[in-house]
């Protein structure tokens, strides 16, 4: 593919800091016409700052940026910038009221528009790039792979040789995306150059030719993909431990493929049958879908559930929870059917909920401390009236509260004075209060220091030891799920993995988040398609 | 401070503002922490004290008639109606909600009951109702009324604005539809004993909106449903997420605002011996409800407010209204100068209240 003239787009020696943080550290990248290229690293790796370097968003401090071999245009000349390079972001920037011509062509049409031209132009590009959507359609009504494709024309529209995707695929499900790998390959068959950026490591092995990895904001490593095996590819990712992890004499069963509907697993030690049994449990959620999900959870068992973002570990959580509805399958606790989406039902039955978004939904901010961690025993706190003392309130929380080491200056402090980790305590105390029998938690340690996730963790842990409750901890950090039993590893809402032997190792943990299975002897295998 | 042991004894005197007595609250016993919920609130509440004291100063030295009993008496049974609808609409604006509604709900129940009431020959239906049934049926007028603007608003997800306007309109075409845009006079006395009778000098619907303010205030600090109407409020998301059923307080509160709206409706019906027309919507008293709502510190936004608060924005609105009637001020003038007074009270809550009382950047 390297050709011997100037690359398309060339970054060399690219530096960017934000505050003391240094999210850049002298960046090459080179990317020619017609070529397929994979970035990849981990979160915080520096992608996104690449990316919106890349989009003319950010000047670079340091280094520089060429086209063909000529600078770059400067970054306030946005129109002479696009004519290079487009985005499709992971956040989809469609107007929805708007008609797929309108969008293709935003902020992009003179004056006085020229309907018929607009349309007429738009259903060229669509031909030419063998789509299939009226420009007449309105944008609300398209599939999200659809309105990928309204802002992938978008990008063409407006004559860039380059398309940068951003997670292109983090809301499609896997028929979707190899029919959007068929337009990558046609797009770079017709000499556009194409930066893709992805989680999915197969799928950067599917279609880019060549991969650079990102790691604390350097580029660690730029090979073929054909001569590179995705144990390398995590090792360069993850740096400094080396993935070895099935050499080194660890005995984990992971069971590799979708591991529905086979009744509970004989490996557990807990003599109970189960409290919580999800069958099939199917949902279509801006959060991550779900597709046919079963597993079980024993009283006194703590089982994670992790992947990616949106491989649906927020979903599955909010569903048992029935803080949403669902579509499919059914949640049974103990044997009692769960109604979809009703949260007070749900509750009622025994089920606790961690929300994942503490603000959205974890506390009234200008209530009180003790009024929002026994909101959820108001029943039982008030007399045969209705009536209830806050005096009695106070009480309540008093006990869980010191458990959880809640730092207020009183019971009737407002919430929204707390700071976020002592906020997480009132959204866990809140749940713990009234002693459920399964306890869904969703990402609770997030954005809270060292310390407190220690004692939120311990505290969750003291729940299933102590009072017998299940736990279903989903969690997209790794370091949350050293208290679970279990694990199991969502892939595009589907079941993946499931590591059955604490403690869990890291790097495994990681590669099957990436979708990649990994049989007992080490060797690698790229999961299905 | 321990001179009352009695916990019900502190919250009827909650009100006069005592000092923070930091020495109190830190015994901790179950008096020290009710006094502790309702200290920092009640500083709060009596935000609107200074000005209430300021305007009566002022009515004072405008006219000598202001300050005496059958003034005082006076504001009270005119602003009692008032009164009663503020309390709904400030627990449907507590549920971050809006009702634009119950100015006609006002106007129409008394309508529909005094029409089931009286004889043919004053414009009845000839029903010849008993009028305890038809204060009955005032009742269940009100109840029906807000059981469909709360499904319409909660189930069916509409705009509440755009659904109470147009029920508005509904309402004030019944109103003057079912009696051909006549007045209903006569009433009998059992109709009219709210809003017309009085014990001695002390009005008796100022006595029963007094109760109604204290019954609610009560219910919305102590009762585990007037909690649930501040989570609602405050974050309807996480009330549900605690297991509050979010969808029936929100209905539930729109019912009892219609209800309280038809009880006012009744009291301004007896206190002119008449149903009219123009009662509510034609008057157009729902800018004074919101008005003394929000003086009184009930956010448009939802999960704050209180009775105290909504209470003393009713009393400004009448004692303004009272100077105003007794410094003469000509006719043609005083819509101009109660807008622009009640314009100037917001603005003083607004500097007074502090950044509760804020709207939104």
């Amino acid at each position: 593919m390297t050709t011997s003239g100037p690359a398309l787009i060339e970054m060399t020696g690219v530096e960017k800091r934000f505050g003391t943080t240094r999210a850049l550290r002298g960046v090459d990248l080179a990317l020619n016409a017609g070529e397929c290229l994979g970035l990849v690293g981990r979160n915080g790796a520096g992608k996104s700052t690449v990316v919106s370097i890349l989009s003319g968003l950010a000047e670079p401090d340091a280094g520089e940026i060429r086209f063909a071999g000529a600078p770059a245009p400067r970054t306030s000349d946005v129109t002479r910038w696009r004519e290079w390079i487009a985005t499709v972001y992971q956040h989809s920037m469609i107007v929805g009221d708007l008609s797929v011509a309108e969008n293709v062509f935003l902020g992009n049409t003179a004056p006085v528009v020229n309907w018929r031209e607009l349309r007429a132009r738009t259903r060229d590009i669509m031909r030419d790039l063998g789509f299939d959507i009226a420009p007449e359609a309105q944008c609300r009504k398209l599939g999200v792979e659809q309105l990928q494709i309204v802002e992938i024309a978008r990008a063409l529209a407006r004559g860039a040789r380059c398309v940068l995707l951003d997670e292109p695929t983090a809301a499609l499900e896997r028929g979707a995306a190899s029919r959007l790998f068929e337009r990558v390959r046609q797009l770079t068959a017709g000499g556009v150059a194409v930066l893709y950026i992805s989680h999915h490591l197969e799928e950067v092995f599917e279609i880019c030719e060549r991969v650079e990895v990102l790691r604390d904001g350097e580029m660690v490593l730029t090979a073929p993909t054909r001569e590179l095996a995705s144990d390398d590819l995590v090792a360069a990712m993850v740096g400094g431990v080396q993935v070895k992890a099935a050499a080194a004499g660890h005995r984990r069963s992971v069971a590799a493929g979708p591991a529905a509907g086979d009744g509970p697993t004989p490996a557990g030690s807990q003599p109970d049958t189960a409290i919580l049994t999800v069958r099939d449990l199917t949902a279509d959620s801006p959060t991550g879908r779900l597709s046919r999900v079963s597993l079980d959870v024993r009283a006194g068992e703590i089982v994670g559930v992790t992947g990616l973002l949106s491989a649906g570990v927020a979903t599955i959580g909010r569903a048992i929870a029935s803080a949403e509805p669902y579509t499919g399958g059914e949640v049974r606790l103990r044997g009692t059917l769960v109604p979809p989406g009703r949260r007070d039902a749900a509750q009622h039955v025994g089920i606790g909920y961690i929300p994942e978004d503490r603000r959205a939904e974890g506390f009234v901010a200008h209530l009180g401390v003790a009024e929002n961690a026994t909101m959820t025993i108001m029943d039982r706190l008030s007399g045969r009236l209705g009536l209830m003392r806050p005096g009695r309130r106070d009480a309540a929380a008093a006990p869980i509260t010191d458990r959880l080491s809640l730092v207020s200056s009183g019971p009737g402090q407002p919430v929204e004075e707390l700071s976020g980790g002592n906020q997480q305590k009132v959204t866990v105390a809140r749940t713990l209060a009234h002693d459920p029998s399964l306890i869904v938690a969703i990402t609770p340690t997030r954005g809270v220091d060292v310390a407190s996730k220690a004692l939120l963790l311990d505290a969750l842990a003291g729940a299933a030891s102590n009072g017998g409750a299940g736990v279903l901890l989903c969690s997209d950090e790794l370091s949350d799920l050293v208290i679970c039993d279990r694990v199991i590893v969502l892939v595009r809402g589907e079941v993946f993995a499931e590591f059955t032997e604490p403690p869990f190792d890291r790097d495994e943990l990681i590669v099957a988040t990436e979708g990649i299975a990994r049989t007992a002897h080490g060797t690698t295998e790229e999961a299905a398609q | 401070m321990s001179s009352n042991p009695t916990p019900d004894g502190s919250v009827g005197t909650a009100a006069p503002p005592g000092p923070v007595d930091t020495a109190a609250a830190a015994t901790s016993t179950s008096l020290g922490s009710w006094l502790r919920g309702v200290n920092v609130s009640v500083l709060r509440e009596v935000a609107l004290l200074p000005v209430l004291v300021l305007l009566i100063v002022v009515g004072t030295v405008v006219s000598p008639a202001f300050f005496t009993v059958s003034n005082f008496a006076g504001i009270g049974q005119q602003s009692s109606a008032l009164g009663v609808v503020v309390v709904g609409e400030s627990l449907i604006l507590m549920i971050g909600g809006m009702d634009l509604s119950l100015e006609a709900t006002y106007g129409l129940a008394p309508m529909v009951a005094a029409w089931l009431i009286v004889p043919v020959a004053a414009y009845g239906s000839g029903a010849d109702l008993s009028p305890y049934l038809g204060i009955g049926v005032l009742i269940a007028v009100g109840a029906a009324v807000g059981l469909v603007n709360g499904l319409l608003i909660v189930k069916g997800r509409l705009n509440g604005f755009i659904v109470t306007l147009g029920m508005t309109i509904v309402l004030a075409g019944l109103q003057n539809g079912i009696v051909k845009a006549q007045s209903l006079f006569n009433l009998p006395t059992a109709f009219g004993y709210l809003g017309a009778a009085s014990f001695g000098q002390l009005p008796v619907s100022l006595i029963v909106t007094a109760v109604i303010f204290v019954l609610v205030g009560l219910f919305l600090r102590y009762h585990r449903t007037g909690r649930a109407i501040y989570a609602v409020g405050g974050n309807p998301a996480a009330a549900r997420a605690a297991g509050i059923k979010v969808e029936r307080v929100k209905i539930g509160v729109y019912v009892a605002g219609s209800v309280l709206a038809a009880i006012g409706g009744l009291m301004e019906a007896g206190r002119v011996s008449a149903v009219t027309g123009q009662q509510g919507y034609g008057e157009g008293i729902i800018f004074s409800v919101f008005a003394a709502a929000v003086i009184g510190g009930v956010s448009l936004r939802g999960g704050r407010g209180n009775m105290i608060g909504a209470a003393s924005g009713v009393i400004l609105l009448g004692i303004v209204q009272d100077i105003l009637d007794l410094a003469n001020v000509s006719n043609y003038w005083i819509e101009a100068i109660d807008g622009a007074v009640i314009l100037f009270a917001l603005f003083l809550a607004r500097i007074v209240g502090g950044e509760s009382t804020a709207e939104e950047r």
